[in-house]
Formats: C-alpha cells, sequence, structure tokens
C-alpha cells in the first residue's frame, strides 16, 4: 500500500510545491488525477451510537435498556467488536467494514457534526449540502462539492450516484451526470440509434440544448454502468459474493468510478429509526450489514483504485442518546463520520473526544459536536488536492480546516 | 422546438402556407412559424388545435385570450375535469385531512396494540406446560389470524400521504397538459416553484391544492402585491417556512428572510439584515389553525384578532414595538403593520426589477437582456405590479421575438408535458403516474424541491450527460409506447394503444416545416413508427422552447 504522501513526494511534488500552482484563483490538482472521493450520505440520521459503539461507557447501557449492544465477547456473536479502549463496532460489520478496520484503512471520527441545531433533517442536511455559514444569506444553488469540482477545474470528473443532481453538487463550472445505480436497465438505443441521435446534436445551434460531446458522454455512461452490471452478474455466477441490494449498486459505483471518475456522491437513505430500532438484530442491524457489505464490494471491486480512493460517509446529525419509549432514538446532534480508503491512517479513533456522561450530553440528550463537518473535510482536502487558504476559502468560507492526519 | 432559422427562407415559408391554405378548415388567419413559435414558448408546448385556434383567431387574439381568460376554472375538458373532481382526497378540505389521518392512525396504533397484547397473551399460553384451560381454545382462535400484525399507525399515515400526494401530482400534470389557458397554467407552474413548498413537510402535502388554488392561481396573472399576501395567508406557506412558529419572544427569522431574498427584492438587492429582523417581528403572530379551533386572547386584543379561513393573526403571539423597515418607521399595530410592510416590498424598486428579471428568463432567454427588464419593471410600477401588463410588455417587445431564435431548454417538466400535450392532443389519458414519474427520474418531481428557491430555470442545470440521456429513454418510452399511460391501476393489459403518431401530427399541423436539417435527415432514417416518434422527441428542436 503506497500512500498518497508517498506518491506525491515519489513524483517529486511536494504540497508545497502544488498549492503554488494557481492560475486566478483557481488550484491546479494533483497531477495525479488519480485521486478520488466520495462523500456518502446517510439521509435520515444513522444512530451513530449503534454502530460506533461507546463500550466502555455505562451511561451507555443505563441509557439503552433494550437497544444496546453487549460489550465485546469473543464467545458471543452478537456481541460488539472492540475497536479501542472506550469503543467498539456493530457485530453485523463482522465480515465487511471490521476487517477494514483491522487492515488500517478505517477511521471512525465521533462526536462529528454540524453547528446547525434545528434537528430537522431537511434543514440540516441542506445545510450541510450547501457547506456555508449558517448565518446570513445562503445560495442554494451553491454545494460544497460543487465547488471542490470548480476548484480542481478541468481535472475533475463529477458524478452522482442519485436520482437527481443533489445540491452538495450544485453550482459547479463543470456539469455533474447523474445516474441512480438502483435501475440500471439495458441501454434503450443501439449504435445505430445513438448515431442518428448524435447527428441531429451536431450543430451550434443544438449544442445550446445541450452539447455534442455531453450527448454522447451520457450514451457511454450509461453503457458503462451497463457493462458494469454485466461483469458483476459474470463475476457472481464464478462464485463470488452475493450482491444484493446496496451491495450490487456499490459494485457498480466502483466499476464507474475505475471508468474514470474521481469525485462523486452517494446517497443512502433509510436511517430514520424512531421506533424499533433493534440493537445486534433487527431493522438498524440489517441496514447496516447491507451498508456494511456494499461499502466492502466497493473496496474489492476498485481494485488498485482502493490505493488513492477515499469514501467520507457522513450524516445529517446523530440520535438521541437515551433510547425512546418505542426502542428507538429521536432526533439528535452530534454523529460518528467514517473515513476509508486505501491510504487513509486508519484503525483509529481519531479527533477530540469527551467523556460520555449526563452531563457532558449536548443540551442534555445528544452527543456533543467537537468536530465540524467542513473542519473535517477541508482538513483532508486541503492537503489531498493541494489548495492552498484561498481556494479553501471559496469551498468552507470562514471555516479553518483541522487535519487529523488522516491521509 | 420551432427553429426560424431555416423557416426565413421564402421557399419554406412558401410551403408551410400552401400546407395550411390547402387544409380543411378554411382559416381565416395562417398561423406563421413565428406564430407556432410564441405559443410554443408561452404555453407547455404546442400542439395542432392550438395552431388551429391561431389559425382561427390570428396570434394577437390568441395573445390577448392568454393573457386575460375568459373564466376563473381550469379550461379543462369536461372528461379530465369529472377526473380530477372524482379524486377523493381532494374533495376534502386540508383541515378535514390532517383530522382524518390523525384518526385513523390512532385506530391503527390502537390495533397494533391490541395485536400485540393479543401475541404476548398467546406466547405465554403455548410456552406454559400446564395443560390449556377451558380458554385455551379462544387464545389459539385469536392468535391463529393475527399472524400478521395489523398495518401500524406509520404504515397507515404513509399510504394515505402518499394518496394525497399522487392525486394533487395528477391534478396538476393533468391541468397543465389539457388546459386551455396555458399562459396560466405557465404562470401557476412558475408561481409555485417561485414560492416553493415541501410536500414532504408537516401536513403540507393536504394543503397543497388549496394553496394552488385559493393562493397562486387566482392570482397568476393579476396583482402581484395581492399574490404575496394570498401567499402569506396560507398554511402551506406558513408552515414550510415556519412563520407559524415565529412569535414574540420566540422570532423565527426564515419566513422573513426568504420573503426578502426568494419572494419578492431578491438577494443583495439593498436591503440589510436589520430590515430581514424588522420583518419577522413584523410577521409575529401571522400563522395558522384548524378553522375549528379556538384562540384565545384577551379582551383588549379581541379586535386585533383576524381569522380567515385556516388563517390567524394571533396579537397575542404578536410584537407591537415599533419596528424600522426599509428605512420606514412601522407603529406597532398588529396585522396593519403586515400590510405596510408588503406595500414597501412592492413599491420598492428592487422588486420590480427582480421579478421581471425571473419572468424574461422564463419566457425570453437564461440571461435576458437588460433593455427589457428596465421596460418590465417600468411597467410593473406604473401598473402597480399587474401580472398581464408585464407580460404583455414583455411578449410585444422585440427582445422576445428577437429570442425565439434562441430556444429556451425545457427543463424536465416542461419537456415530459409538451410531449404529452403533442403526443396526445384531444385524447385523454387514463393514468397520470408515468407522466409524473417521468418528470421525476429526470430530477424534478413535482412538489419535491426541498430547499425554498424552487427549481432552477436554466438550462446548465438541466443538460447534463446523464440528465438528457434520461430524456432520450423517456422518449422511447412515449415513443414507442412502452408505458401504462392507457393502462388505469388495477387493470392488466392497456386498455388502448399508446403509441402516438407523431409523423403526421406534426406534418399537418405544419409543425415538420420547423424542423432543423439535421433532425429532418435523422427521422428521414427512421424505420418505425416508434423510432421516428422517439426521434422526434429526442431531437434538440423539440427539447427547446
Amino acid at each position: 500500500m503506497i500512500s498518497r504522501r508517498a506518491m506525491l513526494l515519489g513524483g517529486g511534488l511536494s504540497v508545497a510545491t502544488l498549492s503554488g500552482l494557481h492560475i486566478s484563483g483557481r488550484a491546479l490538482a494533483a497531477p495525479d488525477t488519480g485521486t478520488k472521493v466520495m462523500v456518502v450520505f446517510l439521509r435520515g440520521a444513522y444512530d451513530a451510537t449503534s454502530i460506533v459503539i461507546p463500550t466502555s461507557s455505562d451511561f451507555y447501557y443505563q441509557s439503552r435498556p433494550t437497544i444496546a449492544i453487549a460489550r465485546p465477547d469473543p464467545g458471543n456473536a452478537k456481541a460488539a467488536l472492540p475497536l479501542d479502549a472506550d469503543w467498539s463496532l456493530h457485530p453485523a460489520l463482522s465480515d465487511s467494514l471490521y476487517p477494514l478496520w483491522q487492515a488500517g484503512q478505517l477511521a471512525f471520527v465521533p462526536f462529528a457534526g454540524t453547528d446547525d441545531t434545528s434537528r430537522s433533517h431537511f434543514e440540516t442536511q441542506d445545510s450541510i449540502e450547501m457547506g456555508q455559514p449558517l448565518t446570513g444569506a445562503r445560495d442554494y444553488k451553491s454545494g460544497f462539492l460543487g465547488r471542490i469540482a470548480t476548484a480542481l477545474g478541468n481535472h475533475v470528473q463529477p458524478i452522482a450516484f442519485s436520482q437527481d443532481v443533489p445540491i452538495i453538487f450544485r453550482g459547479g463550472d463543470t456539469p455533474v451526470p447523474n445516474l441512480a445505480v438502483n435501475s440500471i436497465g439495458k441501454p434503450a438505443f443501439d449504435q445505430r440509434q445513438q448515431g442518428l441521435i448524435e447527428a441531429m446534436y451536431n450543430t451550434p445551434q443544438a449544442a445550446q440544448i445541450a452539447p455534442l460531446a455531453g450527448v454522447h458522454t451520457g450514451f457511454s455512461v450509461r453503457q458503462q454502468a451497463y457493462t458494469a452490471m454485466q461483469q458483476e452478474m459474470t463475476a457472481a455466477s464464478r462464485g463470488a459474493v452475493d450482491a444484493t441490494g446496496f451491495s450490487l449498486q456499490a459494485q457498480r459505483i466502483a466499476e464507474l468510478m475505475r471508468s474514470g471518475y474521481n469525485l462523486a456522491f452517494l446517497d443512502v437513505g433509510g436511517w430514520d429509526t424512531h421506533v424499533n430500532q433493534g440493537n445486534a438484530d433487527g431493522q438498524l442491524a440489517a441496514k447496516i450489514t447491507d451498508l456494511g457489505r456494499g461499502l466492502a464490494s466497493f473496496v474489492k471491486s476498485s481494485g488498485s483504485d482502493w490505493d488513492h480512493t477515499t469514501v467520507i460517509v457522513i450524516s445529517e446529525f446523530g440520535r438521541t442518546f437515551r433510547e425512546n419509549g418505542d426502542k428507538g432514538t429521536d432526533h439528535g446532534h452530534g454523529s460518528v463520520y467514517w473515513v476509508m480508503g486505501g491510504s487513509v491512517r486508519g484503525g483509529r479513533i481519531v479527533g477530540p473526544q469527551v467523556k460520555i456522561a449526563a452531563d457532558t450530553l449536548f443540551q442534555k440528550r445528544d452527543l456533543p459536536v467537537l468536530t465540524d463537518y467542513r473542519a473535517l473535510i477541508g482538513g483532508m482536502i486541503q492537503p489531498l488536492y493541494g489548495f492552498n487558504a484561498t481556494t479553501m476559502d471559496t469551498i468552507f468560507a470562514g471555516v479553518k480546516p483541522v487535519n487529523l492526519n488522516l491521509l | 422546438m420551432l427553429h426560424l432559422k431555416g423557416l426565413i427562407a421564402s421557399t419554406v415559408c412558401a410551403s408551410l402556407c400552401t400546407v395550411m391554405a390547402t387544409g380543411p378548415a378554411a382559416a381565416r388567419h395562417t398561423a406563421s412559424a413565428s406564430d407556432i413559435a410564441v405559443a410554443n414558448r408561452i404555453g407547455f408546448g404546442v400542439t395542432p388545435s392550438e395552431i388551429a385556434d391561431i389559425n382561427e383567431i390570428g396570434l394577437n387574439t390568441w395573445l390577448s385570450e392568454q393573457l386575460h381568460p375568459a373564466s376563473d376554472d381550469a379550461g379543462l375538458p369536461p372528461d379530465i375535469a369529472a377526473i380530477i373532481d372524482a379524486m377523493p382526497h381532494l374533495k376534502k378540505s386540508g383541515d378535514d385531512q390532517v383530522a382524518e389521518i390523525a384518526s385513523l392512525r390512532k385506530k391503527a396504533d390502537d390495533a397494533t396494540k391490541a395485536f400485540n397484547a393479543a401475541q404476548q397473551t398467546s406466547a405465554v399460553a403455548s410456552t406454559s406446560n400446564t395443560p390449556a384451560p377451558a380458554g385455551g381454545m379462544t387464545l389459539t382462535t385469536v392468535a391463529a389470524p393475527a399472524a400478521s400484525p395489523p398495518p401500524s399507525g406509520n404504515q397507515v399515515f404513509n399510504t394515505y400521504r402518499g394518496e394525497t400526494l399522487t392525486e394533487i401530482q395528477a391534478r396538476r400534470v393533468l391541468r397543465e397538459i389539457y388546459g386551455r389557458d396555458q399562459l396560466r397554467e405557465q404562470m401557476a407552474w412558475f408561481w409555485f416553484n417561485h414560492f416553493n413548498v415541501l410536500w414532504d413537510k408537516g401536513d403540507t402535502s393536504y394543503r397543497i391544492a388549496d394553496y394552488e388554488d385559493r393562493a397562486l392561481r387566482p392570482h397568476a396573472l393579476g396583482k402581484f402585491r395581492d399574490l404575496l399576501e394570498a401567499d402569506l395567508r396560507h398554511p402551506a406557506m406558513l408552515q414550510y417556512l415556519d412563520n407559524v412558529q415565529n412569535a414574540s419572544g420566540h422570532i423565527n427569522e426564515n419566513y422573513a428572510r426568504e420573503i426578502m431574498e426568494l419572494h419578492s427584492m431578491g438577494v443583495g438587492s439593498g436591503y440589510s439584515q436589520a430590515d430581514v429582523e424588522a420583518l419577522a417581528h413584523i410577521l409575529t403572530g401571522v400563522g395558522y389553525a384548524p378553522v375549528s379551533q379556538t384562540i384565545e386572547v384577551s379582551q383588549a386584543q379581541q379586535a386585533l384578532l383576524i381569522r380567515d379561513g385556516d388563517f390567524v393573526f394571533n396579537p397575542a403571539k404578536h410584537d407591537f414595538s415599533d419596528k424600522v423597515f426599509l428605512g420606514h418607521t412601522i407603529k406597532g399595530s398588529g396585522y396593519d403593520e403586515v400590510k405596510q410592510a408588503l406595500d414597501l416590498i412592492c413599491q420598492n424598486p428592487a422588486t420590480a426589477r427582480f421579478i421581471s428579471t425571473k419572468l424574461a428568463r422564463l419566457f425570453v432567454a437564461d440571461d435576458p437582456p437588460p433593455s427589457l427588464i428596465n421596460a418590465m419593471a417600468d411597467r410593473f410600477r406604473s401598473s402597480n405590479g399587474d401580472i398581464s401588463e408585464i407580460l404583455s410588455v414583455m411578449f410585444h417587445s422585440t427582445e422576445f421575438r428577437q429570442s425565439l431564435k434562441t430556444p429556451l431548454l425545457k427543463d424536465p417538466e416542461h419537456y415530459v408535458i409538451s410531449a404529452m400535450r403533442i403526443a396526445y392532443d384531444g385524447r385523454t389519458i387514463m393514468n397520470a403516474k408515468p407522466v409524473v414519474n417521468w418528470i421525476s427520474q429526470l430530477g424534478e418531481p413535482v412538489y419535491a424541491h426541498v430547499t425554498p428557491d424552487g427549481y432552477p430555470m436554466t438550462r446548465t442545470f438541466w443538460n447534463g450527460p446523464g440528465q438528457i440521456e434520461q430524456r432520450f429513454e423517456i422518449a422511447r418510452n412515449i415513443g414507442y409506447g412502452y408505458n401504462s399511460l392507457f393502462k388505469p391501476d388495477g387493470v392488466t393489459a392497456p386498455i388502448e394503444t399508446t403509441m402516438p403518431q407523431l409523423q403526421s401530427v406534426v406534418s399537418q399541423a405544419g409543425i415538420d416545416q420547423t424542423l432543423t436539417p439535421p433532425t429532418r435527415t435523422a427521422l428521414a432514417q427512421a424505420n418505425s413508427t416508434g423510432e421516428w416518434n422517439t426521434l422526434f422527441l429526442a431531437s434538440p428542436d423539440f427539447m427547446g422552447r
């Protein structure tokens, strides 16, 4: 495994040299366009406390009489898996993400989140995607991945794996194709028909409607997605892991990323567990199993690209530390973010922490936020892309990036 | 769809005129290519019947009728109106739906509790080692049919809300496809997007039908000041932007900010944060409540309480201090402060410019010429914000005429609706769900834009590679009839054939002559009706308006 830093140095370029390459405020990306970043948004606010579990805390077990997960115990398959002295992982991730943690490619950032305390899914998802200060005028047409894409200029090949182009990708200079990976059938048009359609777009007038290059890219992305899916099917018949649900989608995404995309966004919904969320088994366990296996198959299908890929998993907020009367959890504040990648310095719990107790909870109910999402993400992309402070300010205005040495 | 470039050539025009003159209806006028382009831009996509109307009465009269529709109804054919009238949820008021779902939800929750209790009793009974008591049989019979639990309160709630959403979405697309008064439909679409609300927030889904019918549509071509106040008094907006929670001592600035930033003056147009805060204080107590709910206010404030349907101005929640707003002192007096503030907003030149710019972006160009904006803003001020007057200035401007040569890109809703209009002109579809789904697949789901800014209107948001490719696939689904437009819910096979006959429609209406040469070349190579339809709907000519 070659670290990102080693690659940069090996190429004779230092971060300092890179950050010197700016033309009219726009940073030139590292010449190595292999660097890939994907942001995964767990919409609905996943119950971080059930996934990255503070098993050293008695207060945790007092607060969650029916939904807590047992302390690590090699003899108990339903017990949490140890991460460090204080934290453990949900047992449903034993065959997917736990090996990645053990390989040092997965880090967790507890007490992560935003200063938005509305506890509204809509407002907080929007404000995170926009990545702008909460006070003052907001530009709904500008998301932080869009601004990163703009800063990367012509080195960027963005893609959104979602039904539409999400807020997070709005406002960039480069058009962002979107692809709903859960519904890829056979391409609708054969070569002849594609040729007829492209011929109609081969005029300056038609370019006003849609540029011919974009029309062509549209067809080829579609074809790539289908081919990727065909390859999975072939692989599956040779005894590859059973790819269902999200797992299958994640493989498609990895195949597409390998074809050249380097800045991606993926939506995974359905985490709003107010009622009967379960513990080692149940609703949330099923969901996290699917997510874990999906991400593991993404890693596997990425092949050697994984060495220079970084995946950041975020969610709008955490959930109440105490379980509610319906054996679920309600809207909270601090969450746990995940950072994974072939060059990530993982196997660590990263960032500031506080002992979890009744008097350290935010507003007496939630995990506090000690690491701001913008500082965290900014602290990763700044060295990764060699952005200078001016460029960083166009991405996350007024936020000082915090480098947690994740890369 | 209608590029004029080829048309200007006199030979083309001559042949078009010949087609029209020898048509079966001896028209008094003949719609020129630019007439067709105007109609195409004003509504959701030109149809042969619209062209026939223009032939009948001439473009100017047609335009004037569009600017001043004869009646307040949606101008729908009777069979379409009947479909909408029969929608069960939409027969009920928002309040009634909110009350009904609350009661259904409670019933379902009670049933779930009863079921769980029965399950537990039966589990206790079955694990017991003692022989079944006499009542054992009863326990078994209770437990047996209950093997599958009853739908939960949440499931019942989601189903109910989903049904309401399906109805309002269907109503909207049917009005857009079949409405006679296309400019009004266009403006209803525009104003909804301008004053966007999200179906998914709170009880908004039950309020949207009324929001459109009472707040937006009556003023869609009327006075902007009336529209703004009607919008301000509607529960859908008050809930969506949280003003229902805005009270003295608990200020919520959300709505105040968006009124200025998105609804009227526009961001960066000269107002300050202090103005936003002042407006938020002026708006304290502006909210809504079910008509049946009693609102307690002191005897002294009784006269200041306003109730108008669901709308409430509650003086008990209002901050009665004096405010300074846009440089004017507004004396603390109750709801009259709101009226004064709206007057100041509407009289502000920034509002005239901001609204004119957005209208010109819808009808003229992504980046409309300043000369046109000035003319429109002037009319805004001289007409007291009369929307049809402002539109009239725009439609009769040289800038508008000039812009017909550079088509605007249809956003997804315009694209799908225009395809339906030309494919099924005069023919009633039996299922609107495919239409709603296509719009959704293209990234512009109806009533589902999350943020208050509405969907973007400029082309770069809609012509990304994945987006255009998705349009081609929808073109194919319509073109080959691969859809369930004529398959009502609960029926196994389509009742009628779905494939449109666009080649003859397009040629009979004279639209074929407007196509660009590369498109005509491609169409000439189509080897089936389905392929012709698909290529036509996938052409850059049809993507534009």
